[in-house]
């Protein structure tokens, strides 16, 4: 198999078989999963059966349902919050590379500061002061993990910037916005690619995290990190429930990093090195 | 002059200290099998013999050196052939045999020697360190014969000179010490891959000098790579030209130079030889497109870096800067377009006062003057097609529609001698010799006054940058435009300048006509200069050397000079 010239490794295959597999179950979760996530439908922590293959959970709710809804939750939530954080990241990097003086100057310091604290503890007193509502859950973690994102896209961009088509844009006259998304982003592509994979899954886990530790997703919506919270106890009853959103979460962590590292490997492979 | 000390080192007697049979290098990787880097090779080097690999990029030159060693690049695989050295098959023996030999028998001196040494340890620690490791000389012993090969390398202070760290010597003194790292085990053989190629012209006849005396000293064999002929002509007994990994002259230096017998050597040799009379001056414009006035610049908190500076560019002009790195030439330029604000003087654009600072230029006066760089890899965006390069400055400056715009790089790649096909192609998919025609077309397409050209050719092979010269020559005459040539390269400012601005240290030295100035009486740093560029003949450096005994000038007696 190939994609863009590029052969793709025993892992990149497994990883995007599992990367596509979760988000078509993600996409789709209300036609895929037999039941409703929030109804109950029988018995607390009745057996898996033929109707309900997991079984269900302390309410009574089918743990495959929840299974399939959580995907949606904790994967989209960790897109959409990904992709702000590359969207802060990227552009206050990239700014502060090319414009350099005070400008890179504050927003470094900036950075600097928000770094300097825990970003867990930093998100509980966010969380906890104005509550877990998803657009704030959103924004805080989107704005602790852009500050990531600023220092690679600001070192990439710094070792772009030097370089002498950049210099030759700017003796022709060249703003600075044509030199940001004409002259420096496509040249960081690739790195930015394989951060956005890996950020992907920090986020994923931090959101995991949060919901476990109950300032994530709120119930009833059913997330795989608040799934593993929720029905924790059970392992000492016996029952395999906690281990479905543990497994799911491992899997797709271990998937997305399979592609992280083939694009990583791509991205490294010597352009050549002359006679 | 005796036949025997003359040009290359002589052979002192028999012994085979490498046989390389039939040597053929390929690239494989996990996609299968790639082309074919070394193909058919042999050759054999006796004791006290120097055998010249020469070609161009691409020849594989530097392969065979690290194939001769046993060694290969990420991919590369020997797949053919035998190499002997002593009474071994390297390719035979196992990975630690080949390490042992390493170092105690085979050494390498690299291009960059900056790169190789680790910043963080002293000289004479790295000088030792492969002898002791291998247990071929105690620490006492190995101190003792490194500082006699600093002597003998003419290192300053020899006693004392390993104490310093590598950032502390110049780049000629640094390349000089890795010479004597290499010989403190007293090696069999020799690998020297372009080792003055980053220097200036008269470092590099220091080195040259030292590592012939070297070679002489130990008898020992060495192979000298290089793209320079006249280089390997000073140094090498025999030579081998290669091209595309493939031998295709091998003989006597001397016959190489004088007689060759291959059509590509014969053009080699002509290129260096060729065209060593100067360009007539063109007819002279009232009001100069560029003047550059008593100009000075500094970077914030250093000494000037170019100090007084001035000079003058007229219509149909190519006015050439030439110095050695640290002369200030590159900043004169940066000084002219603005990137670096100049302190002092004034620089003038058809008589007409230009903003020290680019954000406070117009974007006519901008237009107006054009820059091509030095390395084509980074002076094109690696993303950009053809079109959207070239086409840029055309959109940029002139307003043009899409059609026109397309319509105009086309004629201008047909200018260049490329396929109008490339149009959609990415600069990255170029070689070398295109991109830098790139350059020029993206350069030409803003219709400039004024073109600075940056070492444009010194990053090229040389029949590519001969092409390059002669198509900026035949754009002038086509066109009219003035160029401002920054090179370290005499042989290249005789061909194509007709003024000449000699810099050293940030001052102007000598400057005028370029016949003028490249004939006496000259001003010693150019004398200097002149005489430092290699000659197509074996016993040109000797000749250096007895003149520079003779009270010649020599760089640091210059610069000590008020």
């Amino acid at each position: 198999m190939r994609i863009l010239g590029h052969k793709v490794s025993l892992s990149a295959q497994i990883g995007i078989a599992i990367v596509l597999i979760n988000l078509f179950v993600a996409l789709f979760a209300p036609v895929i999963s037999p039941f409703d996530q929030v109804t109950p439908l029988g018995d607390a922590w009745a057996d898996p059966s033929a109707q309900h293959w997991l079984g269900l959970d302390d309410l009574g709710r089918d743990i495959l349902s929840r299974l399939i809804y959580g995907a949606r939750m904790s994967i989209g939530l960790a897109l959409i919050i990904t992709a702000l954080s590359f969207l802060l990241g990227v552009v206050s990097g990239f700014a502060a590379a090319v414009a350099g003086g005070w400008v890179d100057q504050a927003l470094s310091r900036l950075v600097d500061l928000l770094l300097s604290m825990p970003t867990l503890i930093f998100a509980f007193v966010v969380l906890s002061v104005l509550g877990s509502a998803l657009p704030v859950l959103i924004f805080t973690i989107a704005i602790l993990d852009s500050t990531k994102v600023f220092r690679l896209a600001r070192s990439v961009a710094i070792n772009i910037v030097s370089l002498e088509f950049v210099e030759a844009a700017r003796l022709r006259g060249e703003g600075w916005w044509w030199i940001v998304t004409r002259e420096v982003l496509p040249n960081a592509i690739p790195p930015l690619t394989a951060e956005f994979g890996l950020r992907f899954c920090f986020t994923f886990l931090f959101i995991a995290a949060l919901s476990f530790l109950g300032l994530g997703v709120q119930p009833p919506a059913a997330d795989w990190g608040s799934m593993v919270k929720d029905y924790r106890d059970m392992i000492n009853f016996g029952s395999a429930a906690p281990l479905y959103p543990a497994a799911a979460i491992a899997i797709l962590t271990i998937g997305v990093n399979f592609i992280v590292d083939w694009m990583l490997s791509i991205h490294s492979r010597g352009q050549g090195e002359g006679a | 002059m005796s036949q025997e000390s003359r040009g290359a080192v002589r052979s002192k007697d028999d012994t085979v200290v490498l046989d390389i049979q039939g040597m053929r290098v390929i690239v494989r990787t996990d996609l299968g099998e790639g082309p074919v880097l070394v193909d058919d090779v042999s050759l054999t080097l006796k004791r006290g013999e120097v055998i010249g690999l020469i070609g161009e990029s691409g020849a594989g030159k530097s392969t065979i050196g690290l194939a001769s060693m046993g060694y290969t690049r990420r991919d590369c695989h020997i797949v053919g052939g035998a190499i002997v050295f002593g009474d071994k098959d390297i390719r035979a023996i196992g990975p630690d045999e080949r390490r042992e030999l390493r170092g105690p028998k085979i050494a390498y001196i690299a291009q960059s020697a900056a790169a190789s040494f680790n910043p963080a340890h002293t000289l004479m620690e790295q000088v030792c360190e492969a002898s002791i490791k291998h247990g071929v000389l105690s620490r006492e012993a190995a101190r003792a014969e490194a500082i006699g090969l600093f002597r003998q390398l003419d290192l300053p202070s020899p006693e004392t000179i390993g104490s310093r760290y590598p950032h502390q010597v110049s780049g000629g003194q640094l390349q000089r010490v890795m010479a004597a790292m290499a010989m403190v085990a007293k090696p069999d053989m020799l690998i020297f891959d372009e080792p003055t190629t980053a220097l200036d012209v008269t470092t590099q006849v220091e080195c040259l000098a030292a590592f012939r005396k070297l070679i002489r000293e130990h008898g020992t064999a060495a192979l000298y790579i290089t793209h320079d002929l006249a280089v390997v002509a000073q140094i090498a007994d025999q030579i081998v030209v290669l091209r595309g990994g493939k031998m295709v002259e091998f003989g006597d230096s001397w016959q190489i130079l004088l007689a060759p017998k291959e059509e590509y050597t014969r053009r080699l040799v002509s290129e260096r030889v060729a065209g060593h009379d100067f360009v007539d001056a063109n007819v002279a414009a009232e009001v100069p497109i560029l003047a550059v006035d008593h100009v000075s610049a500094d970077y914030p908190g250093k000494p000037k870096v170019i100090d007084d500076v001035s000079l003058a560019v007229r219509k149909g002009d190519t006015v050439a800067v030439v110095g050695e790195s640290g002369s200030g030439k590159s900043t004169l330029a940066r000084v002219v377009t603005g990137l670096l604000p100049r302190v002092e003087g004034d620089v003038r654009f058809h008589g007409a006062s230009l903003p020290p600072r680019l954000k406070n230029r117009a974007k006519e006066q901008l237009r107006r003057v054009q820059m091509i760089y030095q390395m084509p890899d980074v002076a094109l965006n690696p993303q950009h097609t053809l079109l959207e390069t070239i086409g840029r400055p055309i959109a940029f400056y002139f307003n043009r529609s899409r059609q026109d715009v397309r319509a105009r790089v086309a004629e201008l790649l047909r200018q260049m001698d490329l396929p109008e096909s490339f149009i959609t192609r990415k600069t990255s998919e170029l070689s070398g010799g295109q991109k830098q025609r790139v350059s020029i077309a993206r350069a030409l397409a803003a219709e400039p006054d004024l073109i600075i050209c940056d070492e444009v050719t010194s990053a090229l092979d040389q029949l590519v940058g001969e092409e390059i010269l002669r198509l900026l020559k035949r754009l002038q005459d086509e066109l009219g435009v003035a160029y401002l040539f920054i090179t370290h390269d005499l042989g290249t400012v005789k061909r194509i300048a007709n003024k000449v601005v000699v810099m050293l240290k940030g001052k102007v030295v000598a400057s005028g006509d370029t016949a003028a100035v490249f004939s006496p009486p000259y001003h010693p740093y150019t004398e200097l200069l002149l005489s430092s560029v290699p000659e197509m003949r074996p016993d040109w450096l000797d000749e250096v050397l007895a003149a520079r005994a003779a009270g010649a000038a020599t760089t640091s007696a210059l610069l000590r000079a008020p």
